[in-house]
């Protein structure tokens, strides 16, 4: 059984209606919203499933990903450049990881997709338009799971992680604030509403990111669930 | 959609250059530098795929076949956004001359012959402001390919345009690549406002012509008071009449 497969945009200019059997689930959420756990526990349920699974995310390409990690380390950075970096990382993740699973059947799980590069973006003054069409390349998930959750519980969560705030994540490139915790907490706050906006315009499955791991879950795998029965083969099923 | 049509309000002034491979147009550049940085005006060079953060990933990119054109295309414009951010802009916010060896235009030519959407690539560098002026070195294709290939027979895969599946032979696979490039030059030269010149004609013609519209172009352009070693500046009107001698400073 042949399905279509839709870009945002123009597409890869080499794909020509594609008809790949396999799935592909986007979980997005900021930073801190326990996207990894809910990743690494839908992945072991498909996998009793029989399905073939593989996880991407962000900074994973051969391509750009060391040369991502190494720049964020350094001061010269700009945020135009940032911004194209990670979608290079992810054309190459789609080009050369993510299509190849599709074809051969796999659900594709992304613990975090082009949303959450768009969303740093927005708060970094982008515009949407340039981002939208930047992003044509990307193909359409079958689902985006959104994990929800407060600024004031990542911040918990962060802290629990690790004890130093991280750069990046508390937006401090922004001077927003002179201190770390003001600025994570700002940041945090402007990231909830460009995902908010990005989950109405995308269409995203928005899940209480609060309850308890077991009740996300739950909740996670009832969507995936019916992504799967989408009417087509998989492999494994 | 809008492609780079307002002028920059910036006080530098930005000149590039563009042209297939063996069109001439490094020389030309160069030549012009001598000359403005001569007439003591503060001037940055800068060229396609040089970043410092960027280029040893392409490098190794290229190296390993691994591009498509869609990350042909990225990899590039990350190139080009860490010059323009860190190198290109400030200095014509500080009021430079910027000269570019090779601008979004490259791209816009490369990219859209291998496959890629024109308006997407356009986007991607929609960033970038409009140069005050953008010559386009054109040459008949025969002429800018017996400069490569006489000599300088070993050709890189990506330069030969191998990714495109035109030709098994290094040699072939060039002379059709660069012949779709120069269509897209040559399409893009009127719309884009680039300055077309002959660049079958003697080194020393063409950048008298160069150096006569660049003078022109510079009317009304102050340079900063900030030239290191208190460079003298030459004012427009005796670079115009020196353009018009025939040369100035070599």
């Amino acid at each position: 059984m042949s399905r279509t497969w839709s870009f945002y945009g123009q597409g890869l200019p080499q794909v020509k209606e594609p008809d790949w059997p396999g799935r592909l689930i986007a979980i997005e959420g900021a930073d801190a919203a326990g996207r990894s756990t809910q990743v690494a526990m839908l992945e072991e349920w498909l996998e009793r499933q029989r399905h073939p699974v593989l996880v991407t995310g962000l900074r994973r390409s051969a391509l750009v990903g060391k040369l991502i990690a190494r720049a964020k380390q350094g001061t010269r950075l700009g945020r135009r450049t940032l911004s194209l970096l990670y979608a290079t990382d992810l054309a190459d993740q789609l080009e050369n990881r993510v299509i190849p699973a599709l074809r051969a059947g796999f659900v594709v799980l992304a613990d975090r997709y082009i949303y959450s590069a768009m969303a740093r973006d927005l708060a970094r003054g982008a515009e949407p338009e340039w981002l939208e069409q930047l992003y044509g390349f990307a193909l359409r998930p079958d689902l985006v799971i959104y994990l929800k959750t407060t600024p004031q519980e990542r911040l918990g969560r962060a802290l629990a992680k690790s004890p130093v705030l991280d750069y990046w994540e508390s937006g401090m490139d922004l001077g927003l604030a002179g201190d770390r915790f003001t600025s994570h907490l700002t940041y945090q706050g402007l990231l909830q509403v460009h995902f908010d906006r990005l989950a109405d315009h995308y269409g995203f499955v928005t899940v209480d990111g609060s309850a308890s791991k077991k009740a996300i879950h739950e909740q996670v795998r009832s969507s995936v669930e019916q992504a799967l029965e989408g009417g087509n083969e998989l492999a494994g099923s | 959609m809008a492609f780079m049509e307002s002028a920059h309000p910036y006080p530098g002034r930005l000149i590039i250059v563009e042209g297939c491979d063996g069109s001439g147009k490094s020389t030309q550049l160069a030549l012009l530098k001598r000359w403005l940085e001569a007439m003591g005006y503060p001037v940055f060079f800068t060229e396609w795929n040089s970043s410092e953060l960027i280029k040893g990933a392409t490098k190794r990119a290229k190296k390993a076949k691994a591009l498509t054109p869609t990350t042909f295309s990225l990899i590039h414009a990350c190139d080009f956004a860490d010059r323009y951010e860190t190198l290109m802009l400030p200095h014509l916010q500080a009021g430079y001359l910027v000269l570019a060896d090779r601008y979004v235009y490259t791209a816009l030519a490369r990219d859209v012959v291998r496959g890629c959407d024109p308006d997407w690539v356009r986007n991607a560098y929609g960033f970038a402001v409009r140069p005050d002026l953008a010559f386009y070195f054109c040459a008949p294709l025969e002429v800018s390919l017996e400069r490569i290939l006489g000599g300088r027979p070993e050709l890189k895969y990506h330069e030969a345009g191998m990714d495109l599946g035109l030709s098994n032979d290094p040699a072939e696979s060039f002379r059709l690549f660069q012949g779709l490039i120069k269509e897209q030059y040559d399409s893009l030269a009127g719309p884009c406002g680039l300055v077309t010149l002959d660049a079958t004609r003697s080194v020393e013609v063409q950048q008298e012509e160069m150096r006569a519209i660049v003078a022109e172009m510079l009317n009304g352009y102050e340079a900063p008071e900030m030239a290191a070693g208190g460079a003298k500046v030459t004012a427009p009107a005796a670079l115009a009449a020196a353009a018009a001698d025939g040369g100035g400073t070599p």
